[in-house]
């Protein structure tokens, strides 16, 4: 039973994991991070993805212990009711969350997205987003919240992704 | 609020009638349960953890049909951490979705009649140990013939799959009416065209499994936690099934991870975690792994059709003979509802007078089919869509122009006793046709190229429900409290449609304060009067009623109190902005509504909604009846490429009367999700079987679109305002679904000259249609004229 440490949402954690534990177990069950979802198991929907030293990550099929020494980020260190992230900001104004359950997944992969490219066209949007089902909106409304954070970005000159996050 | 709302209909009434609260019909702000979904902070069924919380697992049949000989539990319950095994036989009593039909139990007893079936469930202190425990549950079976096929299940050779009741039958319901004089229509013809259509079975996958958590309460009570579409109805199965009195179960819904009809039925979930936490005396959560929500189904029926329509040479439809048969799977659920739903719809949205169906929904050994989004009425809306394309080219007319010349009217009643209020279709159709420039591109693209249409009605609601009884359908409850915060305590569902923000903005308009001041308590049984729950299309119309005659109750008393102190009438006053004025003085509303608390005491409220009577005429025809209908237009254009028979849909228009814009963004966003699940039927999604096993029983084999293959998707909002709904608000969650199919199937014949009877037109498909050849798995329609059968 390897013994972990990684910093999370910016917090240092010491934990314990199984062997086999995937690291979505080990979010939800050992620390109550319960905003990244299962939708399948084996990575197939995208609705576990987290940021995994800026990359996104599907957790539901990453082994916990091999998270050892990483800089991970989940839905629940994005940003604050306060102080959200300009994904949540403009998926929340755009509606693109019906019934939430896909949302905290495609969240992260598109401020993933955003970090590593701060003004992406809409094939590499589409290309992103191709790893996470969406059942409810036909992702339009996602589409068109993350049109808006570029088309915000790149005509304000606003700062891209990394200074905000 | 965005440009989408410049498409309203020649009357342009939405700005003539905007409500004095301001609220209605504007968006831009997000809904009030938005902030929740994206930060992570909503709570699913599955998020819910408590102290000394059990897991449970199902052990699943192996065999489509066999005798259940033997499960021996003993080498499970040695295992260390676990804690029970239970089995059919800990929990018989029958139930099922509709009353006349109650043929499954929590658990199989003594026979099994799917693969996938639940036999056993084990819990256990981790959820690893109970999924391996589930490994040591032997089960010792006596297969049976399986019946798969539609011509099995009409063998009367064949022994039925449930061997109870007077009349045992594979044929779950038939239906058979007659309107009008089809064959005197027939007569009047100048064409008439017959033809088969075969839709395939689809599911919902809903991005939440389902899940349960069940926790026992002292005095024998339980509180459970269920992700379910239908509070109510679950809420009256659970007890029933354990045998105890309603009031001692406490059924809440949480967020739930949508359910496009697939969450409608009690499940394995909520009746095994609430019987073993009673028996354990610990909470108890169950939770279904991806592969058996596909088991668990209840998704679209795959029916095969026949249809027999006369046209005159002008296009007037004279008549439609037509027939159904949807193999169910091996229980109910809702399929004495979709027997009915094949048939009555057939008309709509025409004038026709002459129509004749016969519909059978069937058992066999296949998971079990139910509601699924546009349920029952949208697999003939294919075959009829499709088939007013077929003939109008045939007799050298538009399409359109033929479906415009005999579209329903305002405040007409069909043949068959549909009672229909407004009407915004001709609306729709010019909206759609604008929208995606049809004329100048409909048989004027190149070969590969094509654009099509059709037209669809659906529901608000039924006008009656599940249970027959003189109860309100909804209830809500309004409690402000002296911060003026305003709670609406509703059994609601929202399941990701927008349900809760509907509410607050019917609630926030008339009293005149901003949506976003408004908490609503949904689902909670403990706390919510009853709604009947998140399924035909009915919240918006009948909980959003409820919702207004609650908050005007309110609004009357805080008038009153406004008036008094202002020295002014309560009539003259108006509810804008946060404060109660009459133009000339006004008072903030914290104050208005402490002073009611003053005059009258607690500010509480309640409102419901029934429907009216069904009329008496059509006592045969009691499923299809509603207080009103919706009505949608939908263009497809596509670029199918001959050499691979790869279709791609590019565009879709979709412009549908909702009656009234409550929220434009949730709106359009619920026209958006039905394009995008209509696109997955027309081109990806078909459930499979070898011998009884789902072919496709995960989210990589069962194909459902990704951002890649779904089209640009314009929703256009119509709004009819309708006379009895709310601020005139119609449905806008299922109906715009129906047409996308048909309109698809029409633009392939727009672009490469072939009619494709069975979807989803999948490249062989389009490929044996090409070289002229039969498609595959087409089998001929049996002769269902003289079977009977049936509850």
């Amino acid at each position: 039973m390897p013994r972990i440490q990684l910093t999370i949402n910016g917090e240092t954690v010491t934990h314990w994991v199984a062997d086999n534990q995937s690291l979505l177990d080990f979010l939800r069950d050992d620390l109550g991070l319960t905003g990244s979802k299962h939708g399948c198991d084996v990575g197939d929907c995208g609705a576990c993805t987290v940021i995994l030293n800026d990359r996104p990550r599907l957790s539901c099929i990453s082994l916990a212990a091999l998270a050892d020494g990483s800089d991970l980020q989940t839905i629940e260190g994005l940003g604050r009711h306060d102080e959200l992230h300009p994904v949540q900001a403009t998926i929340h104004k755009h509606v693109g969350a019906q019934c939430g359950y896909c949302t905290p997944g495609i969240a992260m992969r598109l401020a993933a997205l955003l970090k590593a490219n701060p003004a992406p066209d809409d094939a590499a949007i589409r290309s992103a987003l191709g790893a996470n089902i969406c059942r409810c909106t036909g992702y339009t409304k996602i589409l068109a919240a993350a049109a808006e954070i570029v088309e915000d970005w790149t005509s304000h000159d606003k700062p891209p992704d990394g200074s905000l996050a | 609020m965005t440009d989408k709302l410049r498409h309203l209909g020649p009357s342009e009434t939405h700005t003539a009638a905007v409500a004095e609260g301001g609220i209605v019909g504007t968006g831009g702000h997000g809904k009030i349960d938005g902030m929740a979904k994206i930060t992570g902070a909503a709570i699913f069924t599955d998020d819910i953890r408590l102290p000394r919380m059990a897991h449970a697992k199902l052990v699943r049949s192996t065999h489509p049909h066999a005798k259940l000989l033997s499960i021996d539990t003993r080498r499970a319950l040695a295992m260390p951490g676990v804690l029970a095994v239970m089995t059919g036989e800990d929990l018989p009593t029958r139930h099922g979705a509709i009353p006349v039909a109650r043929d499954e139990t929590a658990l199989a007893v003594e026979r099994v009649r799917y693969i996938g079936e639940p036999i056993a469930c084990v819990a256990a202190t981790s959820e690893a140990i109970a999924r391996e425990a589930t490994a040591l549950v032997r089960v010792v079976y006596e297969p049976l013939d399986a019946i798969l096929t539609i011509e099995e299940a009409l063998d009367p050779d064949l022994p039925p799959i449930h061997d109870e009741g007077k009349r045992p039958s594979n044929i779950l319901r038939r239906v058979h009416q007659h309107h009008g004089d089809v064959d005197a229509g027939f007569e009047a013809a100048d064409l008439v065209v017959e033809e088969t259509y075969d839709y395939p079975g689809s599911t919902h996958v809903p991005l939440e499994t389902h899940a349960a958590v069940a926790q026992p309460l002292p005095a024998g009570r339980i509180k459970l936690w269920t992700s379910t579409q239908n509070p109510h109805y679950v809420h009256k199965t659970v007890a029933h099934v354990l045998g105890i009195p309603e009031a001692d179960v406490r059924l809440i819904k949480p967020d739930v991870g949508a359910g496009y009809g697939g969450k409608c039925d009690t499940f394995a979930t909520e009746l095994c975690a609430s019987w073993l936490a009673r028996k354990l005396d610990r909470p108890v959560k169950l939770a279904f792994e991806r592969e058996e929500v596909f088991y668990a189904h209840r998704g679209r029926h795959p029916t095969r059709m026949w249809l027999k329509m006369g046209m005159k040479s002008d296009g007037t439809i004279t008549a439609i003979d037509f027939k159904a048969i949807a193999n169910g799977g091996a229980y109910a659920s809702y399929g004495v509802v979709t027997a009915f739903y094949l048939g009555v719809f057939l008309a709509m949205p025409y004038t026709l007078e002459n129509f004749r169906f016969t519909s059978m929904r069937l058992y066999t050994n296949l998971p079990p089919c139910g509601p699924k989004r546009g349920h029952g009425a949208l697999q003939p809306r294919f075959a009829v869509e499709a088939h007013i394309d077929r003939m109008a080219t045939d007799l050298g007319l538009d399409p359109v122009a033929v479906r415009r010349q005999q579209l329903v009217q305002p405040n007409t009643t069909s043949v068959n006793g549909l009672k229909v209020t407004s009407v915004g279709l001709e609306q729709c159709i010019e909206e759609a046709l604008m929208g995606s420039g049809y004329a100048a591109k409909r048989g004027r693209l190149p070969f590969g190229r094509g654009i099509g249409i059709a037209t669809s009605t659906y529901m608000c609601g039924a006008l009656n429900g599940v249970y027959p009884d003189a109860l309100p359908h909804s209830g809500v409850q309004i409690q402000i409290d002296r911060s003026g915060r305003v709670t609406i305590f509703a059994g609601t569902a929202d399941i990701g449609q927008g349900s809760n923000h509907m509410l607050a903005t019917l609630v926030a308009e008339r009293l005149g304060i901003t949506p976003h001041l408004c908490r609503v308590v949904e689902g909670d049984t403990d706390l919510c009067p009853v709604d009947l729950g998140s399924y035909s299309s009915r919240v918006t119309f009948m909980a959003g009623n409820a919702a207004i005659e609650a908050a005007d109750k309110l609004r009357q008393r805080i008038a009153n109190a406004v008036a008094t102190a202002l020295e002014t009438s309560a009539d003259a006053l108006r509810f804008r902005n946060g404060k109660i004025g009459d133009g000339s003085r006004s008072m903030a509303w914290v104050e208005a509504i402490r002073l009611a608390e003053a005059n009258t005491g607690t500010l509480g409220s309640s409102g419901s909604y029934r429907p009216p009577e069904a009329d008496k005429r059509f006592r045969r025809n009691p499923i299809g009846p509603s207080p009103a209908y919706s009505f949608t237009a939908t263009v497809a254009e596509v670029q199918v490429d001959p050499e691979s028979g790869i279709v791609m849909v590019e565009q879709v228009w979709c412009a549908h009367d909702l009656g009234r814009v409550l929220h434009p963004e949730i709106a359009e966003g619920q026209i958006e999700g039905c394009v995008y699940m209509g696109v997955g039927e027309a081109l990806l999604e078909e459930q499979g079987y070898d011998l009884g096993q789902m072919s496709s029983p995960s989210i990589l084999e069962y194909k459902i679109p990704t951002v890649y293959d779904t089209p640009a998707i314009h929703a256009l909002l119509i709004e009819s305002h309708d006379p009895g709904g709310p601020f005139g608000a119609k449905e806008v969650g299922e109906g715009p679904q129906l047409p996308v199919v048909p309109a698809i199937a029409n633009a392939i014949h727009d672009a490469i000259g072939v009619r494709l009877n069975r979807p989803p037109f999948s490249p062989d498909r389009v490929l044996r249609a090409l070289q002229g050849r039969p498609p595959l798995g087409f089998e001929p329609m049996p002769d269902i004229d003289q079977r009977r059968g049936g509850t």
